[in-house]
């Protein structure tokens, strides 16, 4: 099981321990900074290294490496999974997961470390759980601990820890009773030169936000849940129900949470929001490039685009740029030789448009290869696939709640390339 | 006000400091100390020299302060174990504490100081805890007896700490359950063989029930544990795999990947035609698919799972090809995984699209990336023969990018390519000689040279190419050298006019001017072989080469059958058994897949399945370059005579062929025809020599009921050994003559050799290897003539042997050539194993199995035999072929003729099935065999006619 946890920063210092068994050397992590050294990016180390007597496992979270050290045969994604976890509970709890914030509340992150593994065995990582074990660091509290002498230690067993909904705490209760649910969908595609799609699929997910007076059962219907032929769902999800009726059904925890993701693969129809006109040319014996791109809108559902960023990595060759945007800012790093144009919104009746020359280093050959162009955007209340809730009912508590459901499109890795 | 004022101390007596504050009176000031400890102690400062002073923290109403004092404790009481003890009484008080918190944090901080003296006191408290009334504190002590089986597992047996956990596991609580499995798990793996997880299908129905409900983590230690479980039969498993798959929908990666392994193995069982096999199948790939949408490192560790999974069930992901498309963004560790997972899936159906995928790949920024982009547009080439053409050309285009890195690498896979399809792409050679000079990296070189000497009678000026690479000789490498060298004589062999000097040239600074013994030696081969007849060399260096294989790099089944088992470990991410690398972990049980088909065979194993039809040894060499010295394994000998043991692991595919054909030659050249000697050819079968006495199987029919049919492995009846013949004479071996014969012997294989010297001088140093051969066969300890062996002695060696040595098709199958030093010189022989000696004890197999076998293996494959004047019942011909691990397992009488059903497993895991029918009055026996591995059954038959004749 996991042994120990070391934080490593970006600039290679280990600034905090954990050990849930004997304790490590943490020259094992000379390991990791060799693996570091040899990756061209951060994010490039490999994610398993192997050591003479332990296993490094590590994930790359805001630019801070939690590295997990384990002795024995664990399966690694159950460390993985743990370690982000760990990330999620940080943030959840400081608001950000940063080196300072970490510093700032290192008693407490060494007290969450500790609950959430005994000897190497996950113990609580519900946050419902945790927040009630360990209460997350406010002003507020602070204040009244150092004065009153009181503990942010929860003296009691926490209630979830044994229940059959180990996500949900009891006794909640609220004035306003409020849930709303986040239909957020991000495209991945690859679109190759002459504007095909190779690949498109869709993930989803639904996030909920829910606060509400003790112990509601929900259901959650949809128009179309045909869609959804491949989802991964939150524990608190009736799988057998969904299995018969394609209904979700549950009793949800307290707070933001995840309801489900799910995945609409490219073997269905994708349909692409955005088209991109290029023009990236090199002569031979030129020191000069051409440079033309032109963003517009293509299957949207009659909504608008916005936020759009677009951004290419350049060739090495390339010195400079000179380009002028019909709207928006743009910017080109002539050293990393990364160029991102800040678009914003795309009006279907002016589109906007990048023209200019490149100029390149003198005799140097042509480079050779073509850059790939990021897309990200954003889409307001539609979902790219289609997917419709239909209704939400709750039962089994007598007010009523507030509900709302918002849809959004958003790219992912969506890349044009030229 | 934040955590940071922790760290904030004067320089000055800073411990000093603390240890005042510690024992303040104020509990609020006390509570900071602590703090500033604990916080000190998370940036590795060392404060345990404050142990005493925290220590009498410890009693306090104030959870959060207990709390503290227990993490510094945990710490800390390692280095000071006297003090330590200090701490024991407020354990146990806490142990009885009314808040079931309290009692928790007890049992589980007590377990975590690994302190000898106070493991002691724990056991009462913690054998109260095992079966407190709240669920909470059972599974934190379920935990507790993993930790305290670490650090001392004696006391955990003595104390019956183990049926405790146990018993916890028909706990009514999931979670509990769920903790209890993961501590069984735990303690297993340092106790391979203790039959601790004893599962049996009630104790499956309980993890069943338990699955659905406990925490994501305990799902994952139920899955794994699960995964261990061999189902009766193909409705069980099904069952469990239907309570299974909705475990797939999980958020949770660890869960999906478990649940997917379980899957895997248990899928083994089912039939294929059923219905439900094929839902299965279907269900199997969106969340695989999903998996890739996650964060980079799980993406990593499921690509390397999804490698397995591919190789063991294409047709699960046929169909999603797209998912596996690299982002140029992708780190660059999961690009290489994508790469290798596309090449797996392209077919016919989806080559185009992949080629131009790779094409795209080949332009890319980074330079791994390139190559392996590169190298797969070859690979795609050798696997799909449709898609040949357009691979070619898409490789020339990438020569013409004129980008170093990428023409080496297209050199290296068009060679693989001209290999693969013969006379076919040629026309491209003069395109690859323009950019000879280019070429910087020794594979690279060695390719081009190969190509230029396979095809030097097209290429005018082969002899000037090759001429230039030897200006340089001595400052190539190895791989190159050997090849410039080969190259050279096949240009002699083709053109001998014109290039007599080079070949003198080539030969001399090979043997003379080299101190590398492959090249050396490899040059004096070709020098006498050309020298005494040109006609053979001819024969031997341009002789038409075994075509290779599609994929060179795919895992060797037994070792893909066993990564299956292990999906979503640390071993599936390395491709490696787990005995091989984690350690800790001694003597890991092997898994194995389910038997359905009696899968643990061979037949698509590269070694077994691709016969090499007389090739040359150069043309293994230049396919895989690594292994450069096939030569040297025999050659060898003179060079290191006593380290002839280290099992050399097992390359995976290509190197069959060669040595049968060198084998011959060196015999030829060493001036003895010992290769087909006909002394031994037909080792067994022979008279009826001296028999050991152990062998005389009980004959009387009666007698054989009162055992049970094929039951008691450990009968004690030895196996059937042949007589010694003489494998080596005398007069061909400097006046040593070597005679033996093969045994097996409570399960280990030896091989029984009979030294005499018949010459006058006294011979020492005595060191045996073999040749690769078709079972792996290798000494398994150096050869013991401990004293020299004077004139007309003669002295009787048991060698043990071990079947983990590198492995070569033979033929006939049982061949074995053997090299055998002393001081005198090397001489070789070559003998056949009875292949009786490589069943192996637990070769009897479950009915059931059996005849779902026996229906599985296609009728193409079964052979038919007659044994012919044989005297005995069937009582005691199974009786007897028992001794020999032949077991019987069914009986049937069918109008007075007996059939009996008989298994036997050989080393390499292969399973033969037999049928032997025997008339009563009629001494003639029918049998029929049924194996995988069709080849072995002439040779399985010729045991079974020696074990029942003798």
């Amino acid at each position: 099981m996991i042994h120990s946890l070391f934080l490593v920063n970006s600039s290679g210092d280990i600034f905090l321990e954990k050990h849930w068994k004997s304790v490590v050397s943490r020259s094992v992590c000379d390991y990791f900074f060799e693996a570091q050294e040899r990756a061209s990016e951060p994010e490039n180390v490999p994610p398993v290294i192997p050591t003479p007597h332990h296993y490094l496992i590590s994930v790359l979270r805001h630019r801070i490496y939690f590295v997990a050290v384990i002795q024995s045969e664990v399966p690694p994604l159950f460390v993985i999974e743990f370690l982000h976890r760990v990330v999620d509970t940080f943030q959840d709890y400081f608001g950000v997961c940063t080196e300072a914030a970490i510093k700032d509340n290192v008693v407490v992150v060494y007290e969450l470390l500790e609950e959430m593994l005994d000897n190497g065995f996950p113990l609580a990582t519900e946050s419902n759980i945790l927040k009630e074990l360990i209460k997350p660091p406010t002003i507020l509290r602070t204040v009244v601990n150092t004065i009153t002498g009181s503990t942010n230690v929860g003296e009691q067993l926490p209630t979830g820890q044994l229940s059959v909904v180990p996500w949900r705490r009891t006794g909640v209760k609220y004035t306003n009773n409020e849930a709303y649910f986040d239909v957020v969908e991000e495209i991945d595609a690859i679109i190759d030169k002459s504007g095909s799609t190779i690949t498109a699929e869709i993930q989803g997910v639904i996030d909920a936000c829910v606060k509400l007076t003790g112990m509601p059962d929900l259901t959650l219907s949809f128009m179309n849940p045909r869609l959804l032929d491949d989802v991964s769902f939150h524990p608190c999800v009736r799988f057998k129900r969904w299995e018969a009726e394609r209904i979700l059904s549950f009793i949800p925890p307290d707070g933001n949470f995840r309801l489900l993701s799910y995945h609409v693969s490219s073997q269905n129809l994708v349909a692409i929001p955005v088209y991109v006109k290029h023009n990236i040319t090199f002569r031979e014996g030129s020191s000069q490039g051409h440079f033309e791109l032109t963003l517009g809108p293509k299957q949207t559902m009659g909504k608008g685009v916005e936020a759009v960023l677009v951004s290419s990595q350049l060739p090495r060759g390339v010195l400079n740029t000179n380009l002028n945007p019909t709207q928006g800012t743009y910017t080109f790093d002539p050293v990393t030789k990364l160029l991102s144009w800040d678009v914003g919104k795309i009006n279907p009746q002016k589109l906007p448009s990048l023209k200019g020359s490149m100029s390149l280093q003198a005799g140097a050959t042509k480079p050779d290869e073509n850059p790939t162009i990021n897309i990200q955007f954003k889409i307001q209340q539609s979902a790219l696939s289609g997917l419709k809730v239909n209704r939400l009912d709750m039962y089994g508590e007598k007010y009523k709640p507030f509900k709302g459901i918002k849809y959004m499109t958003k790219a992912g890795k969506f890349q044009v390339r030229t | 006000m934040t955590d940071s004022k922790y760290f904030t101390t004067t320089k000055k007596g800073e411990i000093f400091e603390l240890k005042a504050e510690l024992n303040s009176d104020k509990k609020e000031k006390k509570k900071e100390a602590v703090k500033k400890v604990i916080a000190s102690m998370t940036v590795g400062k060392d404060v345990s020299a404050l142990f005493p002073d925290v220590v009498n923290c410890m009693q306090t109403d104030n959870l959060e302060l207990k709390k503290l004092v227990y993490l510094y404790l945990m710490n800390y009481a390692k280095s000071q174990p006297d003090m330590a003890i200090m701490a024991v009484n407020t354990f146990v008080k806490d142990c009885e504490d009314p808040n079931p918190l309290i009692r928790a944090l007890a049992v589980r901080t007590m377990g975590c100081i690994r302190v000898d003296k106070i493991t002691e006191y724990l056991c009462e408290p913690l054998r109260k805890c095992l079966k407190d009334e709240d669920p909470y504190v059972r599974k934190t002590a379920a935990v507790c007896v993993a930790k305290l089986h670490d650090i001392n597992a004696q006391l955990v047996e003595d104390q019956g700490f183990l049926d405790t956990l146990k018993d916890l596991i028909s706990d009514s609580n999931p979670m509990v359950v769920a903790n209890a499995v993961a501590a069984l798990s735990e303690i297993a793996e340092s106790h391979p063989n203790s039959n601790l997880l004893d599962l049996n299908p009630q104790s499956i129905n309980k993890l069943l029930t338990a699955l659905n409900e406990c925490t994501e983590w305990g799902q994952i230690f139920i899955l794994d544990c699960l995964a261990n479980y061999t189902p009766r039969d193909d409705r069980e498993s099904q069952s469990i795999c239907e309570r299974v798959t909705p475990r797939l929908s999980h958020a949770n990666s660890a869960v999906v990947l478990s649940a997917v392994k379980v899957l895997m193995k248990f899928m083994e069982m089912l039939p294929k035609d059923l219905d439900y096999y094929g839902t299965l199948l279907k269900k199997l790939a969106p969340p695989l698919v999903t998996l890739l949408s996650a964060e980079p490192e799980l993406q990593y560790v499921a690509l390397r799972n999804i490698n397995l999974i591919v190789q063991k069930r294409p047709e699960i992901l046929k169909h999603e090809m797209k998912v596996f498309f690299v982002k140029y963004n992708d780190p660059i560790y999961v690009k290489l995984e994508k790469l290798d997972i596309m090449i797996r899936l392209a077919s016919q159906a989806n080559i185009a699209q992949v080629l131009a995928e790779l094409k795209e790949y080949a332009t890319e920024v980074d330079v791994d990336f390139v190559r392996k982009a590169v190298r797969a547009i070859g690979r795609c080439a050798i696997k799909v023969e449709q898609s040949a053409e357009r691979c070619v050309s898409t490789l020339l285009d990438l020569i013409q990018t004129k980008v170093n890195y990428v023409v080496q690498e297209a050199i290296v896979v068009i060679k693989d390519i001209f290999r693969k399809y013969p006379n076919k792409y040629e026309s491209v050679i003069a395109t690859l000689c323009e950019n000879l000079d280019s070429l910087d990296e020794p594979e690279a070189r060695a390719a081009m040279i190969w190509i230029v000497g396979e095809y030097a009678e097209r290429i005018d000026n082969a002899d000037e190419l090759l001429e230039s690479f030897l200006e340089g000789f001595h400052d190539e490498s190895t791989q190159v050298q050997l090849q410039l060298l080969t190259a050279i004589v096949k240009l002699f062999l083709k053109k001998p006019t014109e290039t007599q000097e080079l070949v003198q040239q080539v030969l001399s600074l090979a043997t003379q001017d080299s101190d590398n013994p492959d090249l050396r030696d490899r040059g004096y081969i070709y020098w006498r072989l050309l020298s005494t007849d040109p006609v053979a060399a001819k024969e031997v260096v341009l002789a038409e080469k075994p075509l290779i294989s599609e994929e060179t790099d795919l895992i060797e089944p037994t070792l893909l059958e066993e990564l299956i088992c292990h999906i979503g470990t640390l071993a599936s991410v390395y491709h490696k058994p787990p005995s091989a690398f984690v350690e800790g972990s001694r003597g890991v049980m092997h898994k194995r897949l389910p038997a359905r088909t009696g899968s643990g065979e061979g037949t698509e194993s590269p070694d077994m399945g691709n016969t090499a039809g007389g090739s040359a040894p150069e043309a293994a060499t230049s396919i895989i370059p690594s292994q450069g010295d096939l030569l040297g394994d025999l050659l060898n000998l003179d060079m290191a005579p006593q380290t002839t043991t280290g099992p050399t692991p097992p390359t995976s595919g290509m190197q069959m062929g060669g040595m049968d054909l060198l084998g011959g030659v060196l015999d030829s050249l060493l001036g003895g025809d010992i290769g087909g000697s006909p002394a031994m050819g037909v080792g067994f079968g022979a008279a009826p020599a001296v028999m050991p006495a152990s062998l005389s199987a009980p004959v009387g029919g009666g007698l054989g009921d009162l055992f049970d049919l094929g039951g008691g492995v450990g009968m004690p009846m030895g196996a059937y050994i042949p007589p010694k013949t003489v494998w080596l004479q005398a007069m061909k071996a400097k006046g040593l003559e070597i005679s033996g014969t093969f045994a097996r012997r409570a399960g280990v294989i030896q091989m029984e050799l009979v030294l005499t010297n018949k010459a006058m001088s006294i011979m020492t140093d005595f060191a045996i290897q073999f040749n690769r051969n078709s079972f792996g066969l290798a000494p398994a300890g150096p050869l013991q003539v401990l004293t020299p062996l004077g004139p007309n002695q003669t002295i009787e060696v048991s060698l043990p042997l071990s079947t983990v040595g590198p492995v070569m098709k033979m033929d006939p199958l049982n061949n074995l050539q053997v090299a055998v030093k002393n001081n005198i010189d090397v001489f070789y022989f070559s003998c056949q194993y009875p292949i009786s000696m490589l069943f192996v004890e637990d070769g009897k197999m479950e009915r059931q199995v059996f005849l779902a076998t026996w229906k599985d293996i296609p009728s193409d494959n079964e052979s038919q035999f007659q044994i012919q004047d044989c005297h005995l019942n069937s009582e005691a011909a199974s009786n007897k072929l028992q001794g020999s691990n032949i077991f019987t397992i069914a009986k049937r009488t069918v109008e007075g003729q007996d059939m009996l059903y008989m298994s036997i497993k050989l080393s390499n895991g292969i399973w033969v099935l037999a049928e032997l029918k025997v008339q009563a009055g009629n001494p003639n026996y029918t049998i029929s065999l049924k194996c995988r591995a069709p080849e072995v059954s002439q040779c399985v038959f010729q045991c079974y006619e020696a074990v029942l004749k003798n």
